[in-house]
């Protein structure tokens, strides 16, 4: 965040072309991308899924990915232009100049070594220093990064520790050879909000320890507010504006860069009901002998939206569980319009199944791959309603209309889809059994801003129209703030507070809902140096 | 614990399908040996005298009793037909499989020591150069020898190495008295073909394993913190593949075991499929169940030495949280 850094050049990328090959041709995936970056600084590359940032950001590293290639540009790193070097003249680069933290640390670990075996490996290539030296500085870097017990955590194996401290030890690993790059491809994107900050403080005090420059790669304009001195807006594989931080988040020139924090801007009034389509009352629950849900009670008042928040682990969605029946409870009662739901899921009747649907996080595996879209909504019609032949396809086509889709879409298959297209057959196929209560469990955390945007307002106009009642599930407060009456926060697999929107999001609050509240990142570039202050004093 | 008790029931299960098979097979040890001209006395005597004149449950549980006491009976065959005859010359079970088991290993260890190495290597350096053309034709080649039965392979060797070229023989008869490099020449070309059925399958398995190992966020981490081919490969790659590449050796294993059935029959060397064969051919149902018995146990040993090497290898199993 200091402007005194060097004007030195490091990096310049002149008119990147890129392609990929899929579905059996070739796409163009970026179309003429400049990019310059000097000695310590930091770039954010900002941009929606399928915006080529994370393509950009390897192509730095003169990498692409299996199945593309460069088509035309020059990287010159160090006056070295990458894109004309051979495999054997880059790996001499990689690991030693440039290094490069992946989104997910748990995949990106080999399982079958140590940490501090991965961390140093990089390094130890080089053959400059000795191992043990290697290893001490390792620990100083884990210990830099505020990782518990720096001095052993690397004898572990990547599965012994948690994401978030995986992410650090990724970011200590890519900082082992002292590269003059790093290149961070959403690497918080994975993480909860409260581990967010403190992987992201890591990093920041790191790379401005050593005056490393970096790449910041994420689809988050608040996370990518504290961290970059520029950022930079990819659409569509090109550019749509550059400014330096304060500038583009005070005064965005394009209109596509307003739309990316839209969500954030989408508020409801809160309205309550004291007539409960669902209660659940004393919960218990377990996944073979580890308990999960202790005592957990939520009342879901009818017609409104009830969010769950929490990190995970916390048992949000292990309560949806529950609720339909898929995973019975140990202890403790389902009230459900006013009769008691049996835990079983065999043992419910057809109708109460009709009445409580479930929307998932992931629709690509929520739908069979196989059935057009007319089958996937058609078949609750048939199944809950037994609406058949002419009547049942008119059906289909109101169902359509209502998440503002049309006929054109009956024969399509769901790889046809779009994320959001596809999210919202989802959501048409739980609307064909005609429910009462819909349980939308992190429905738009896969999904862009802009979109989620769209499927929060289809989901707020359904409840206008039909009434119906939702739980949604979800880890965003974005989210929250846009569609919730009530908010319950469960931590741990209790329930910490529960009540109405206005009153949970102001204080005063518990410890707990503080330190999620305070966690959620922030259009202001001093929000993370202005929390962490806060917090240590 | 578990999987060792689950492999006993399986041993277990195996001889009780082997029992019955045999009471449903048409004719017993008695009308086999005396021909279809016997008295029906002597049929009956000779019944009597087996034991199988006894309900099968009962002849089932005496020699399961038997056998945890360690006795697995005497041949049917062999023994003395006539009342008073002299001396007993019925031969224990034991005696009759244990130089035959002897031989058999050694086929299959022979075999084993060439096929595995073998097609570790080939199928290593196949996904090293994936699509290559030396890939394609190793896949290619390999698919051929895995589509071949065992006899068809044997007889081309027999015509190739024996026939037309004369290097080896293609009687593999072997004794006792054999030296160790006689051994080895004697029985060439079975250990051939046994290298040679399970190989392709060996091979192929090892490159989809590490060709889908190649594929994952960990493999592309390594690449772009400057790892070498090989490197990416050994270090990386192949410790996560052992557990597949184990399962696959055990089942090729054991499937070396069932081929060398066939095999010692073509090439006529005195192991234990062939006295399998033999003895199932008489209805000698002490050696049938003894070689069976060990075919089935040699199957759950492999699978449960191949579980314990994806133990082994796997820091998740071996150090929990």
């Amino acid at each position: 965040m200091t402007s005194n850094k060097s004007k030195e050049l490091l990096l310049e990328m002149k008119n990147i072309h890129i392609d990929g090959f899929s579905d059996e041709r070739w796409h163009k995936i970026l179309k003429g991308v400049d990019l310059t970056l000097h000695r310590g600084e930091i770039l954010g590359l900002i941009g929606e899924s399928g915006a080529g940032k994370s393509t950009m950001g390897k192509a730095a590293m003169g990498y692409t990915q299996p199945g593309c290639k460069i088509i035309k540009g020059e990287i010159n790193f160090n006056g070295i232009d990458l894109a004309k070097l051979n495999e054997f003249e880059k790996r001499k680069i990689w690991g030693n100049k440039i290094s490069y933290v992946a989104q997910s640390a748990a995949a990106s670990f080999n399982p079958a070594h140590r940490l501090m075996d991965q961390t140093i490996s990089a390094a130890n290539r080089l053959k400059i220093n000795p191992t043990d030296v290697l290893k001490k500085d390792a620990v100083q870097l884990y210990e830099s990064l505020q990782l518990p017990d720096a001095e052993n955590i690397g004898d572990r194996y990547p599965h012994q520790v948690s994401g978030g401290q995986l992410q650090r030890i990724m970011t200590a690993m890519a900082m082992s050879p002292r590269p003059e790059l790093i290149i961070f491809d959403e690497p918080t994107t994975a993480l909860d909000v409260t581990t967010q900050v403190e992987v992201l403080s890591a990093m920041r005090s790191i790379v401005d320890k050593f005056n490393t420059a970096a790449i910041y790669i994420t689809h988050d304009l608040a996370v990518v507010a504290q961290m970059a001195d520029r950022i930079k807006v990819l659409r569509y594989g090109e550019e749509v504006e550059e400014a330096e931080t304060r500038d583009m988040l005070s005064n965005p020139k394009e209109k596509y860069t307003k739309s990316l924090w839209s969500v954030r801007s989408l508020i409801k009034p809160e309205e309550t009901n004291e007539d409960y389509m669902l209660s659940i009352k004393n919960i218990d629950a377990a996944y073979g002998s580890s308990k999960v849900l202790h005592n957990v009670s939520i009342d879901i008042p009818k017609g409104k939206t009830v969010a769950i928040v929490g990190e995970s682990g916390s048992g949000k969605s292990t309560t949806a569980r529950v609720i339909t029946g898929l995973l019975p409870q140990l202890k403790g009662e389902i009230i459900f319009d006013g009769k008691k739901l049996s835990p079983k899921l065999e043992q419910r009747s057809k109708e109460e199944l009709r009445r409580i649907q479930i929307i998932f996080q992931m629709p690509d595996t929520a739908m069979n791959p196989r059935q057009t879209v007319d089958e996937i909504i058609g078949r609750p019609i048939e199944f809950y309603q037994g609406i058949k032949g002419k009547e049942r396809e008119a059906k289909v086509i109101e169902l359509l209309k209502m998440i503002e889709l049309d006929e054109t879409f009956l024969d399509r298959l769901p790889s046809e889809l779009s994320g959001g297209q596809k999210q919202r057959i989802c959501i048409a196929r739980a609307l064909a059994a005609n429910p009462d209560l819909i349980i939308c469990d992190e429905v738009t955390s896969a999904l862009d801003q802009i979109v989620q945007e769209g499927i929060l307002k289809l989901l707020q106009k359904l409840q206008k129209e039909l009434g119906v009642t939702y739980i949604f599930i979800t880890h965003d407060i974005a989210t929250v703030k846009a569609i919730s009456d009530e908010i319950v926060v469960m931590y741990q697999g209790e329930v910490v507070e529960q009540g109405l929107k206005s009153k949970i999001l102001n204080p005063p609050y518990p410890d707990y809902t503080e330190l999620l509240l305070s966690s959620v990142p922030e259009m202001d570039p001093d929000w993370l140096t202005n929390l962490l202050n806060k917090r240590s004093s | 614990m578990l999987r060792l008790s689950l492999g006993l029931v399986t041993v277990f299960a195996f001889s009780v399908i082997i029992f019955s098979t045999f009471s449903f097979l048409p004719g017993d040890f008695a009308t086999e040996i005396l021909g279809q001209s016997a008295t029906k006395s002597a049929v009956k005597a000779l019944r009597a005298e087996l034991g199988l004149d006894k309900p099968p449950v009962t002849r089932y549980f005496d020699w399961l009793g038997n056998v945890f006491q360690g006795d697995f009976g005497s041949s049917f065959s062999g023994r003395s037909k006539v009342q008073g005859d002299q001396g007993d010359r019925s031969r224990e079970v034991v005696g009759l499989i244990v130089p035959r088991l002897k031989n058999t290993l050694f086929l299959t260890g022979v075999a084993a020591m060439l096929a595995i190495p073998l097609s570790l290597i080939l199928g290593i350096s196949a996904a090293l150069f994936r699509n290559s053309y030396y890939d394609r034709s190793a896949t290619g080649v390999s698919l051929v020898t895995v589509s071949s039965p065992e006899f068809f392979t044997a007889y081309i060797f027999i015509l190739l190495l024996a026939t037309l070229f004369p290097v080896f023989p293609t009687i593999s008869n072997v004794d006792e008295a054999s030296t160790l490099a006689e051994r080895f020449y004697r029985t060439a070309l079975p250990v051939f073909t046994l290298t040679l059925i399970t190989m392709g399958h060996m091979m192929r398995m090892t490159r989809s394993a590490i060709i889908n190992i190649l594929s994952s966020e960990y493999i592309e981490m390594a690449k772009l913190s400057g790892a070498s081919r090989y490197e990416v490969i050994v270090k990386h790659a192949l410790p996560n593949a052992w557990a597949p590449i184990s399962q696959v050796i055990a089942i090729n294993l054991a499937y070396m075991l069932i081929g060398s059935v066939v095999v010692e029959y073509v090439f006529n060397y005195q192991g234990i499929g062939r006295l399998m064969v033999g003895s199932v051919y008489n209805r000698d149902l002490p050696v049938v169940q003894a070689c069976a018995l060990i075919f089935a146990s040699t199957y759950v040993i492999l699978n449960l030495i191949a579980d314990l090497i994806g133990i082994i290898s796997n820091p998740r199993l071996l150090y929990p949280k």
